[in-house]
């Protein structure tokens, strides 16, 4: 069945939906039931699953997270919330030296079916602890799968295919996409490990994570007008990573931006643009050009804001460069704005 | 007396698993310096009677959490030494096929659900499962074994409280051996009594010298009758004298931060000692002792024998299990 869903409404509807299928689902974290339900994304659950499938916890991001690997070795399926991944740093003591190598360390013994969902990134002046992404942190370490899902069919089909997965997975969701709308096939299926071609186009690729996508959807609507079609390659999926979707895109296009959703540094965009360059380095008609955060902390003030990230203006600019054309007049584009959107205080 | 608390029967079982774990740590100690077990190891002697009389109060098969010095709880818990053997060699016959090592044995199918090198980390673990107990209707106990260092670790802490806030079938069993690594007790602690501060929160309080291998079971079968009749979680805390250095097979009396104790000393505090003599006491006759001792040692040394000989993983191993 299709129908016109927001990205919260899709995370909501795909617990609900593993949750009626398989008792041992759960889903849990600090406000997780609370009247806000983690911006709308746990909505309803409490109410059909009850308190014993869908609870609050005390501040306690650690000793949460061991819970949840417990609960998970012992054969239920939790889902562990957090509203912003900024927390999450509490938590990697038990994610990076539990989670991710208990199975290995007991010798294939432990199966670890847990999915860890984070709130990433900017909301409205949130400043340096309430914006982060920090996928190549996840990602840095094996035993563990990192999604970003863009689209409100991913959001809700990948978080299903994450709670049927045997292995620990931290699902990293963008603020902002929690507003978009579009439609969901509640029976589409998308398994992990797999990129996807959000639009095509042949004279550039923009390899994009999380919320760049919808700034690299805006910058081929610009650029289309003056005939240059872009083509925008959705990662979703950090790891395992779909090296074919990326590298065939760029073999075509032979011009590849990197618009990562985080700081640039030691980040997954290196990766991506290493895994460029070795295997696509004679074709390559340009330097591939990674993107992303500013490399400073975040600041609250809009107009350093603004600096801070990187927009479809970048991208617009950036691929007339790489192109070879003038730059745009772009005084008449209309460019998103989280004022028309979004309000505060979260 | 001992006949109060054991059977002849139990009391044979619980000595059988007491020596097992000291004679395969007298091994480990003799055979460590050829450089064939390449792992840390972290010596319990001293600490046995902990989780031979706690596992003892326990269903067989009981959920159990460990830490680095796990050996005594492993070889409680299975009495397996080819497997325990193989994985100190590293070799892929062992539960963890080589790659836990000494510091993070496991036997799921046989209750020793996971031990870490990072203090505190299998707490909220034990917690967790626990929880699964609960969800599923079960008042099952869940055991978990720390140190005291563990006490300083806010883990420990964020554990006992959602414990104790959902009444969790878990009980805490901390090895007091009064020394952190290095440091005392006295220079790492800002509170005077754990057990006090422990009983603030909704569990039961309780514990022993945790050399004696009676009142180690005695304390834990007090705890596990309050959380039958009334579920709560249960903090058993039970002291011990660790006689080896911190990491590795040697004494380390002579660095200066501890002293050696008197031989009246140790022997009071040694656990197995003080058990042969509570048995011999309760006309358990000294032969029955050797002969047990003797098949233990032969059992040993054909499990040393069998894991030098047993295969290493094979290249490809390297790759799996690391998802399923």
């Amino acid at each position: 069945m299709k129908k016109t869903l927001s990205y919260r409404d899709g995370l909501s509807l795909a617990t609900a939906k593993e949750m009626e299928a398989d008792p041992s689902v759960f889903v849990f974290g600090l406000d997780v039931p609370d009247h806000k339900r983690i911006f709308g994304s746990t909505r309803g659950l409490p109410e059909k699953f009850g308190m014993r499938r869908s609870f609050g916890t005390p501040l306690s991001e650690d000793a949460m997270t061991g819970v949840a690997l417990g609960a998970a070795i012992s054969g239920l399926r939790p889902i562990h919330v957090h509203i912003r991944v900024d927390f999450l740093m509490l938590c990697m003591n038990q994610i990076s030296n539990m989670v991710s190598s208990l199975r290995y360390m007991s010798g294939g013994q432990l199966k670890i079916p847990l999915v860890i969902r984070s709130v990433i990134g900017r909301g409205w002046g949130q400043s340096c602890q309430h914006s982060k992404s920090l996928q190549s942190f996840f990602a840095h370490i094996p035993g563990l799968k990192v999604l970003m899902p863009t689209t409100p069919q991913d959001a809700y089909s990948l978080l299903r295919t994450s709670i049927r997965d045997d292995n620990p997975v931290i699902f990293l969701e963008h603020r902002w996409l929690y507003d978009t709308e579009g439609e969901v096939d509640e029976e589409k299926e998308v398994p992990l490990g797999q990129a996807c071609v959000l639009h095509e186009g042949d004279a550039l690729t923009v390899a994009a994570t999380s919320w760049m996508n919808v700034e690299a959807l805006k910058a081929a609507e610009v650029l289309k007008k003056r005939g240059v079609h872009i083509e925008v390659v959705d990662v979703r999926s950090i790891a395992p990573l779909d090296e074919t979707t990326i590298l065939n895109s760029v073999r075509k296009t032979k011009r590849c931006i990197v618009a990562d959703y985080d700081w640039v540094y030691c980040g997954f965009g290196a990766e991506l643009a290493a895994l460029i360059y070795e295997r696509c380095f004679g074709l390559l008609k340009e330097p591939v050009v990674r993107m992303g955060f500013a490399p400073v902390p975040c600041p609250t003030t809009r107009p350093l804001e603004n600096l801070f990230y990187p927009s479809a203006v970048h991208i617009i600019r950036t691929a007339e460069r790489m192109l070879g054309l003038e730059p745009a007049d772009l005084s008449g584009e209309y460019f998103y704005s989280y004022e028309n959107k979004f309000k505060g205080p979260f | 007396m001992i006949q109060d608390i054991l059977t002849k029967e139990e009391s044979l079982v619980c000595y059988r698993k007491l020596l097992l774990t000291r004679l395969a740590e007298e091994k480990i100690a003799e055979e460590y310096f050829k450089d064939e077990m390449k792992t840390p190891v972290h010596l319990g002697v001293g600490g046995e009677a902990i989780p031979v009389g706690v596992s003892h109060c326990l269903p067989p098969g009981t959920k159990s959490f460990g830490t680095y010095r796990n050996h005594a709880l492993y070889l409680t818990l299975t009495e397996d030494t080819d497997r325990f053997f193989a994985e100190m060699y590293g070799k892929v016959t062992g539960p963890g096929k080589g790659k836990a090592g000494s510091m993070h044995l496991s036997e799921p199918a046989q209750g020793l659900v996971a031990t870490s090198a990072v203090v505190g980390t299998t707490i909220p673990v034990a917690v967790g499962a626990a929880l699964a107990n609960q969800y599923r209707g079960s008042q099952e106990v869940v055991a978990v074994y720390f140190g005291d260092g563990a006490l300083e670790e806010g883990v420990f802490w964020e554990s006992l409280n959602f414990a104790s806030l959902r009444k969790l079938p878990v009980l805490f069993v901390c090895e007091d051996n009064d020394i952190a690594v290095h440091t005392a007790t006295r220079d790492r602690q800002g509170f005077s009594s754990i057990l006090k501060t422990a009983a603030t929160f909704e569990c039961y309080t309780d514990g022993s010298e945790g050399f004696d291998l009676p009142e180690v079971i005695t304390a834990t079968r007090r705890v596990l009758g309050k959380m039958e009749k009334d579920l709560k979680p249960g903090f058993l805390r039970f002291r011990y004298f660790r006689y080896y250095e911190h990491v590795g097979p040697r004494e380390d009396f002579d660095v200066g931060y501890r002293r050696r104790p008197s031989p009246q000393d140790w022997e009071r505090m040694d656990p197995v000692v003080r058990f042969e003599k509570q048995l011999l006491e309760n006309s358990v006759k000294k032969e029955e002792l050797s002969a047990i001792r003797e098949s233990i040692r032969e059992k040993i040394a054909r499990s040393v024998v069998k894991a030098k000989e047993d295969p290493f993983p094979t290249p490809d191993d390297l790759y799996k299990d690391v998802t399923a």
